[in-house]
């Protein structure tokens, strides 16, 4: 007994608690810079250097609103089949005379947006695809907590499947509504360019199936491509530009009605 | 699944205007209500303690232990509806283990483990240190083992010990009331912190939901000490109650004028989401909101304290009150992260239309499952009032 015991007891109490909270918390502070160990930071920067950074164009003055994006990309990419979960789809904007704006997305667009709106109160009516716009400060990357989306080197944002807990909080964070959860998965789905066929030299599904053109992909490094020349000819606009996420997908025509 | 769909086909007839394909899911539902309201709980009730403890209010000692185990019922259980409904529960640890720096959600793990291990427990184990020697030598079975092992090998009960436990538990209490504020204002900033929703992205959100958790806290406390009190058949100190009620009603009138801020800013300001806010409010959340939250949950209440400030009546009607009170506070303060969440989400993104929201009775995210992690933690506190009843107590710091 007696004061020194005690204190040491104490003292025993408190250096066990300490090392496993601190254990814990290393670990974790450790763990995001494992890859600094394996020495290849030159090599990668400068692979990066070379690496396309592919955006998307789309060209609201070419669309027609038949759908047939959003039905390829369900295809090429697995995305259920159900109406809730898209990874594009087309909006149907219709400004009436008396000024009232109607949007309209049935089934994300499949089968081919149809007017309900009679010719004679329609003042203006337009298309607009909608994806991923691959924000440069993308804010479901800032949220996901455990960094299971992430920004690839070629500045595509994607999610690993086998990485997401599911919380949804990039779903919330996304302002486009770009995002779900798939029920088959169980983890947040998106677009993603179709990764797997760019990497390939191939087009987005939703590029290849445009009948008009209206969706132009490319290196927005290459000055030759289509989608630079696209850029250097049209005044083009980003959605929610206010939100500065410093999107990759631009817009020619759009009006100031989207959202 | 099939019923999953059928669900989303049901809301998809409901939608009003134009929402985003991908909306018609609400992602987040009941189990991110709870878990606010329940770490609201938790930060509330441990300030409360605080208050006697650090500020020095001596009327409210003997709620001192009761808010405290309070607090840990509830915490036991505060990640539970949180990690339910995470689609992939099982990857939940990958929280800890690469956590993403710049995520608002990251770090809760961690805020949780500080405030559970590093605050309550070490706290509690301090203020029960001397308690557990004592009654480990007086009773028997598994009381007697678990007191015996929670001792942790240190069974001085002399006086010096007794005050180095008063003095580390003090320190730890201290540093407990920062602790709070960063576990509730924490989760305030998981919300406030979305850019993306103009219903959450308020730089008041952290306080407000700091505010609203001392809020419930301190209702919820009062409501079980006299529960308590009745269930013991041991007379309510009515000083005590008059006390809590007291700071209920200060720290309420905080609350309410940050939360009335808030609405003024938005009105005032009429931004672009303005527009869609104004019929949220004024519809699908205007029983909520309104009706619950503010009359219910905090005019009723402000009216009723404020008017035992200038006139108390008899103590059987103030009782009464207070009970009633301590109620509708925790069912105004439940419907206020409510209206954040599900409100939050019931309009679209491209601020032209509105989802709806169906609960569902079965299931992890039904309303049966919400009524489980909220009573869930009655129970826990039922077993630790047995356990280490406060009122048994021989020693109590100073």
């Amino acid at each position: 007994m007696g004061t020194k015991r005690k204190l040491e007891n104490r003292r025993k109490f408190f250096q066990t608690s300490a090392t496993l909270i601190g254990g814990t918390l290393m670990y974790s502070l450790i763990k995001p810079f494992e890859a600094i160990a394996e020495t290849k930071e030159k090599d990668t920067e400068d692979d990066k250097a070379n690496l396309p950074l592919w955006g998307m164009g789309v060209d609201l003055e070419s669309c027609i609103g038949c759908g047939k994006c959003v039905e390829a990309c369900k295809i090429e990419n697995d995305v259920p089949k159900e109406p809730f979960y898209f990874r594009t789809w087309v909006e149907q904007y219709t400004v009436k005379n008396d000024g009232e704006v109607k949007i309209e997305s049935p089934n994300g667009g499949i089968g081919g947006l149809k007017q309900s709106v009679p010719d004679e109160d329609i003042f203006k009516s337009f298309m607009v695809p909608k994806l991923c716009n691959h924000c440069t400060k993308a804010p479901c990357v800032q949220a996901c907590p455990v960094g299971a989306t992430f920004i690839s080197p070629d500045g595509v944002v994607l999610v690993d499947e086998t990485y997401c807990i599911g919380c949804s909080y990039c779903i919330q964070a996304c302002p486009y509504g770009a995002r779900y959860m798939n029920p088959i998965t169980k983890v947040a789905d998106k677009c993603t360019f179709c990764y797997h066929r760019i990497t390939k030299g191939l087009q987005p599904a939703c590029v290849e199936v445009c009948p008009t053109d209206a969706r132009i992909f490319g290196n927005l490094k290459d000055k030759k491509s289509d989608l630079v020349k696209f850029l250097q000819k049209n005044p083009t606009q980003v959605l929610k530009p206010h939100l500065n996420t410093h999107s990759r997908v631009f817009y020619n025509g759009l009006s100031s009605e989207v959202k | 699944m099939e019923e999953h769909y059928q669900h989303l086909y049901e809301a998809l007839s409901q939608v009003d205007g134009y929402i985003y394909p991908n909306e018609i899911d609400l992602h987040w539902g009941l189990m991110i209500v709870l878990y606010p309201y329940i770490t609201g709980l938790v930060a509330g009730a441990f300030i409360l303690a605080s208050l006697e403890r650090v500020f020095n209010i001596k009327a409210l000692k003997p709620t001192y232990g009761l808010a405290l185990l309070t607090a840990l019922a509830f915490l036991f259980v505060a990640t539970l509806p949180l990690v339910s409904h995470l689609q992939h529960p099982l990857r939940s640890y990958e929280i800890f283990m690469t956590p993403n720096p710049t995520s608002a959600m990251a770090i809760f793990g961690f805020v949780y483990l500080w405030y559970l291990m590093v605050v309550l427990l070490l706290e509690i184990w301090f203020d029960y240190r001397r308690d557990f020697v004592i009654w480990s030598k007086t009773s028997t079975g598994f009381k007697k083992l678990f007191y015996k092992v929670i001792t942790l090998g240190i069974n001085e009960t002399d006086e010096k010990s007794a005050k180095l436990d008063d003095k580390l538990g003090y320190y730890i209490t201290v540093l407990g009331i920062p602790s709070a504020f960063l576990l509730h204002g924490y989760v305030g900033f998981i919300f406030g912190s979305i850019k993306a929703n103009p219903w959450w992205s308020t730089v008041l959100m952290p306080v407000i939901f700091l505010f609203s958790a001392m809020v419930s806290g301190i209702a919820l406390v009062m409501v079980v000490y006299m529960v308590v009190c009745w269930v013991r058949k041991v007379k309510i100190d009515m000083l005590c109650l008059d006390t809590i009620a007291k700071y209920l009603f200060y720290i309420l009138i905080i609350d309410f004028t940050l939360e009335s801020l808030d609405q003024i800013h938005r009105l005032y300001e009429a931004e672009e989401s303005f527009d869609i806010i104004k019929v949220l409010v004024g519809g699908k959340l205007n029983i909520t909101l309104i009706y619950i939250q503010v009359i219910l949950g905090t005019l009723i209440p402000l009216s009723v304290i404020g008017f035992f400030q200038i006139y108390k009546p008899a103590e059987k009607i103030r009782k009464f009150a207070y009970f009633f009170i301590g109620i509708i506070v925790l069912i105004g303060v439940f419907f206020m992260r409510w209206n954040v969440v599900i409100g939050g989400q019931l309009f679209s993104k491209s601020l032209s239309g509105f989802t709806s929201f169906n609960a569902v009775y079965s299931g992890m995210e039904g309303y049966l499952m919400a009524a489980v992690w909220l009573i869930l933690p009655l129970f826990i506190l039922t077993f630790l009032l047995w356990l280490m009843p406060p009122w048994k107590k021989v020693t109590s710091h100073e």
